[in-house]
């Protein structure tokens, strides 16, 4: 067991501080990012419809989606019944010509020609605040000597990290930037609720956590919930976004124009799906490891204790979100509002299990 | 069910077994439009034929998975019988409103609630009746040729023409021979049709594992739940508290506490022996507010497989148990146990050796019950706390100021009379019911409490006998585990886990080439690609395929440039002036017009 090194603690929680502002600075960047180009895009439209005349009416549907006309062609075939839905792409079509496509992400989330100023700078900004996090992360796990996820402060610094790293990991390939405003404002959250309500010094782990299952365990649970935060803001997103499609499809005005800048409905369905998948392995592997530790803790791999059961529903929600995608009529909206209830579970799961139901997971460190 | 029933109903629903129920198989349509049926006028038999569709179908599976995910939360919600029967006791006591009805609804054994029961194992029926016949079908299609060559490529989600040059001297046939070679080196199932005709094809397909992961994730699914049962069945475990010095040998007497499995035989357990040496505890120093919390626990065994067996030193320490005799121990508690000796009014030794003292508060304050039934005239109780470190507060009251022996300290109240214990009725050793008993000491009364250091000794009043504290030795609580199902449960989580990430990541992909010769000597080439399932690299590996026949045929493709491999772009290609024949290369219309009309 290594010493305890008081002064690398106090590092460590400036450095969180300091992320939480520089992630501020990147949230509001990002914020600033869906205004403007919601705007531009606006613009765009209208300089369209006056072009286009008759077509007016269609063709803030397809710029706002900011998806090819063959995807919402695709997208409206999906509504029309069980034949349609047979076609759903699941891999995406080609990049439309639609006005104002180059700003936005396309179906397949690839990156658009155009560059979006704001969106650089927001992104710049979480890269800064993510390596500052890092170091504050790395900095309690030199302070404490072992893996920084003993206790609840704990978690949830390093929840944000893994959060805004994904994030940034997959921004890498797909242009999710429409989430940045999302994913940075929850690690702000995480990060203050973790230095006003769950502030812990370093500290030695009780017995029952030292094992290497720990970082086995814990360390797939973080990426997965990771991961499910991702699909959860899509899944939300995809709601509003059908609304939006259905409303403006029924000739309805568009009221929420920012949503220009987040794909279409389908293209969100997809993406979040194929996230999942990878997050419904890695609950799998949470699931199953934490049963081995559970075998070698008390001597028994499946006890049904509190934790363990939210453990388990969670992973049948998501495993119902995957039928669901194979099951007519379940698709879709549905299937988005599975994928929101797991993470709703996800969360409770965390927060309410971790504190208020007693069990043997005892270790929230409170 | 020939081949060409399957080919005609499951193509145009674009290779979807997420059409429906079963869709997949080739008995699907029939099940599917089954399920879609109001109930109908059947026999007994179209009954349960009907009830047996139902379950089996998707719809059902879903609903019963949810279903299944909201009867288990009230688990967390409730106390549990099996984990604290204790506490559901209190639960009901402190709410006799409604803690009785809640037990009639069997909400504190959810997990072994009839309700519970029923939708797990209606699942793993319905699970049952789905995995056979697709296991059944799946082995069909396994060893069957891929499916024919539809008429209209166009219409499939990826599409594509290439065109020879007549000048290259590539003919249809060579060149669908071509198309052959490469896709079989891709991992394709490749089947030519027609070879020599004048429009000949190819159907190729791969991925074949997606479904077998599929299977073998939801038949594993029963393999752990048979598993967990055979472990209830066979397996049995029980509790014991072992003091420095004792010995724990696997009987059943060994035991304070047992466990049986349904199936339990006594002759299962193997006589080892574990004697528990020394037992260190680590306490913490340095962390800020922590100061004080044990951060490790480390119990030196002497173990033998056998009453002959050689003894041999070994380590039990939490997260890592000891193995022994197809059981495995671990180290669930620990305390201190004050070492006494009492003598009773005739000046006997009634009692002498430790005495387990159960955790109470901070530091390990804890509680004292000695129990003296031996002792005469009249048998002893006494009653009281043990405090590592005893420090008193301003207001008077003791409490322990530091886990470690640094003050160590016994107070008790001492009784006399009958203890109860010859009624054969079985008591708890840390309780003791002074009802019927005599205080001989106590705060309240003029001769006061008893309170010994280390070494010291007390005379109880009236010539009752006395007690001295001797010294202070260390008990664990240890847990003894035998579960036969555990390793089967492992092996099928793993087998379901290689199976999900198989049935997840292999894409099931149908490809079907097509050539032909135009009237001025090209060779036109179409190709059309399906996935079955989720794929949504479909697109990459027709522009792959694409790449690899222009490659092989020395094309300049053009459209390569352009991103490649999308329908719009082989579609471009199709409005050649004199297209071979129509349906060949279909006109231009086809793309988003045919999507509909499926
Ligand atoms: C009640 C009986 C069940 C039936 C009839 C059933 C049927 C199916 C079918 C047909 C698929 C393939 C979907 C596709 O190809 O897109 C599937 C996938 C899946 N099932 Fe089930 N299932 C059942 C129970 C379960 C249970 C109890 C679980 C776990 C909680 C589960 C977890 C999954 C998962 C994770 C997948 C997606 C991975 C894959 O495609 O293999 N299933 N199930």
């Amino acid at each position: 067991m290594l010493p305890i090194n008081e002064t690398m603690g106090q590092y460590s929680e400036l450095f969180m501080l300091l992320a939480a502002g520089t992630y501020t600075v990147a949230f509001i960047a990002f914020a600033w990012d869906l205004a403007k180009s919601s705007k531009t895009l606006r613009a765009v439209d209208l300089k369209a419809a006056e072009l286009s005349g008759a077509d007016a009416a269609r063709v803030p549907v397809a710029a706002g989606v900011g998806a090819s006309a063959g995807a919402v062609d695709r997208a409206e075939a999906d509504v029309a019944g069980p034949a349609g839905r047979a076609e759903r792409p699941t891999s995406a079509g080609g990049a439309g010509n639609a006005a104002g496509i180059g700003l936005t992400a396309d179906g397949d989330m690839r990156y658009a020609a155009e560059r979006r100023v704001p969106a650089r700078v927001a992104v710049a900004l979480t890269v800064l605040g993510a390596a500052i996090h890092a170091a504050g992360v790395i900095t309690r796990a030199i302070g404490a000597g072992r893996v920084p996820w003993g206790n609840m402060y704990e978690f949830l610094t390093t929840g944000a990290f893994v959060a805004v790293a994904v994030f940034l990991l997959v921004l890498v390939r797909r242009d999710l930037r429409f989430l940045g405003t999302f994913v940075v404002g929850l690690a702000i959250v995480m990060l203050v609720a973790a230095s006003v309500a769950y502030w812990t010094p370093v500290g030695h782990l009780v017995p029952a956590l030292q094992s290497y299952w720990l970082i086995i365990h814990v360390s797939i649970a973080v990426l997965s919930s990771a991961l499910f935060t991702l699909t959860f803001a899509m899944s939300a997103l995809q709601l509003v976004q059908s609304h939006r499609q259905k409303t403006i499809a029924a000739g309805g005005a568009d009221k929420l124009g920012f949503m220009r800048l987040v794909p279409n409905a389908l293209s969100l369905e997809n993406l979040s799906y194929r996230i999942n998948a990878i997050a419904f392995v890695g609950w799998t592997f949470t699931l199953m490891f934490g049963a081995i530790w559970a075998e070698k803790a008390w001597g028994r791999f499946w006890g049904w204790d509190t934790k363990e059961v939210w453990t388990f529903v969670i992973w049948v929600v998501y495993a119902g979100y995957l039928h669901a995608r194979a099951t007519r009529g379940w698709t879709g909206t549905r299937a988005a509002w599975l994928s929101i209830v797991g993470y709703l579970c996800v969360v409770f799961n965390f927060t309410i299990v971790n504190q208020f139901f007693n069990g043997l997971h005892s270790y929230s460190g409170l | 069910m020939s081949e060409r029933v399957n080919e005609k109903k499951n193509l145009p629903a674009n290779g979807s077994k997420r059409t429906g129920t079963k869709a997949a198989t080739p008995a699907s349509p029939v099940a599917a439009a089954k399920a879609e049926a109001v109930l109908p006028a059947l026999g007994p038999m179209g009954m349960l034929r009907w009830a047996w569709t139902q379950l089996t179908s998707m719809r059902t599976a879903l609903f019963l998975l949810l279903l299944l995910a909201v009867a288990a939360v009230p688990g967390s919600l409730f106390p549990q019988r099996p984990a604290n029967p204790a506490n559901v006791t209190q639960y009901i006591k402190d709410n006799p409103d409604y803690g009785k009805i809640l037990d009639a609804l069997q909400l504190y054994d959810v997990y072994s609630s009839v309700w519970f029961s029923a939708i797990y194992i209606l699942l793993f029926i319905s699970l049952i009746g789905c995995v056979v016949p697709r296991a059944i079908a799946h082995y069909k299609a396994m060893r069957s040729q891929p499916p024919r060559t539809p008429a209209r490529l166009s219409r499939l989600p990826e599409y594509g023409t290439l065109v020879i040059p007549a000048d290259a001297g590539i003919p249809a046939s060579s060149a669908i021979s071509d198309a052959a070679g490469l896709l079989k080196k891709r991992g394709y199932r490749v089947d030519v049709r027609d070879a020599d005709g004048a429009r000949p094809s190819l159907g190729a397909e791969r991925g074949y594992l997606r479904e077998v992961g599929n299977l073998v994730f939801h038949t594993s699914l029963i393999g752990v739940l048979v598993s967990v049962a055979i472990g209830g069945l066979f397996g049995y475990s029980g509790q014991r508290i072992l003091v420095e010095g004792d010995t724990f040998v696997n009987t059943l007497v060994g035991y304070d506490q047992f466990s049986p499995g349904t199936n339990f035989q006594s002759s299962q357990l193997q006589p080892y022996s574990v004697q528990l040496d020394k037992f260190q505890i680590t306490f913490d120093r340095e962390s800020q507010g922590k100061v004080g919390q044990p951060i490790d626990f480390k119990a030196d065994v002497t173990t033998k497989e056998s009453p002959d067996a050689p003894a041999q030193k070994e380590v039990l320490k939490v997260n890592d148990p000891l193995t022994l005799g197809g059981t495995s121990m671990y180290l669930t508690g620990n305390g201190y146990a004050p070492v006494v000796t009492i003598r009773d009014g005739a000046g006997n030794v009634a009692l002498q050796g430790p005495v387990v003292a159960k955790l109470q508060g901070d530091n390990y304050y804890s509680s004292v019950v000695i129990k003296v039934p031996d002792a005469k005239p009249d048998q002893l109780g006494f009653q009281g706390f043990f405090l590592p470190t005893a420090l008193v507060t301003d207001q008077g009251v003791s409490y322990s100021g530091d886990p470690e022996l640094f003050n160590p300290r016994l107070t008790l109240n001492s009784f006399y009379g009958d203890l109860g214990l010859d009624s054969g009725a079985p008591q708890n050793v840390f309780e003791m019911d002074i009802k019927k008993l005599t205080p001989l000491n106590a705060r309240n009364l003029d001769v006061g409490g008893i309170s010994l250091a280390p070494g010291t000794s007390y005379t109880l009043p009236d010539g009752k006998g006395s007690i001295s504290f001797d010294g202070v030795k260390r008990y664990i609580g240890v847990d003894i585990h035998h579960n036969p199902g555990q390793l089967y449960a492992l092996i099928f989580a793993l087998l379901a886990v290689a199976g999900l990430v198989t049935s997840l990541y292999v894409n099931r992909r149908r490809v079907w080439v097509r050539t032909g010769t135009h009237e001025d000597g090209r060779t036109m080439v179409e190709y059309g690609l399906l996935a079955r399932g989720e794929d949504h690299r479909l697109a990459g590996e027709s522009a792959a395929i694409r790449k690899l026949l222009a490659g092989a045929w020395k094309l300049d493709d053009g459209s390569q440039s352009a991103p490649s491999g999308t329908a719009d772009n082989g579609r471009a290609d199709a409005t050649l002036p004199g297209n071979p024949t129509a349906d060949f290369i279909p006109s231009s219309a086809g793309s988003s017009e045919s999507k509909k009309d499926q």
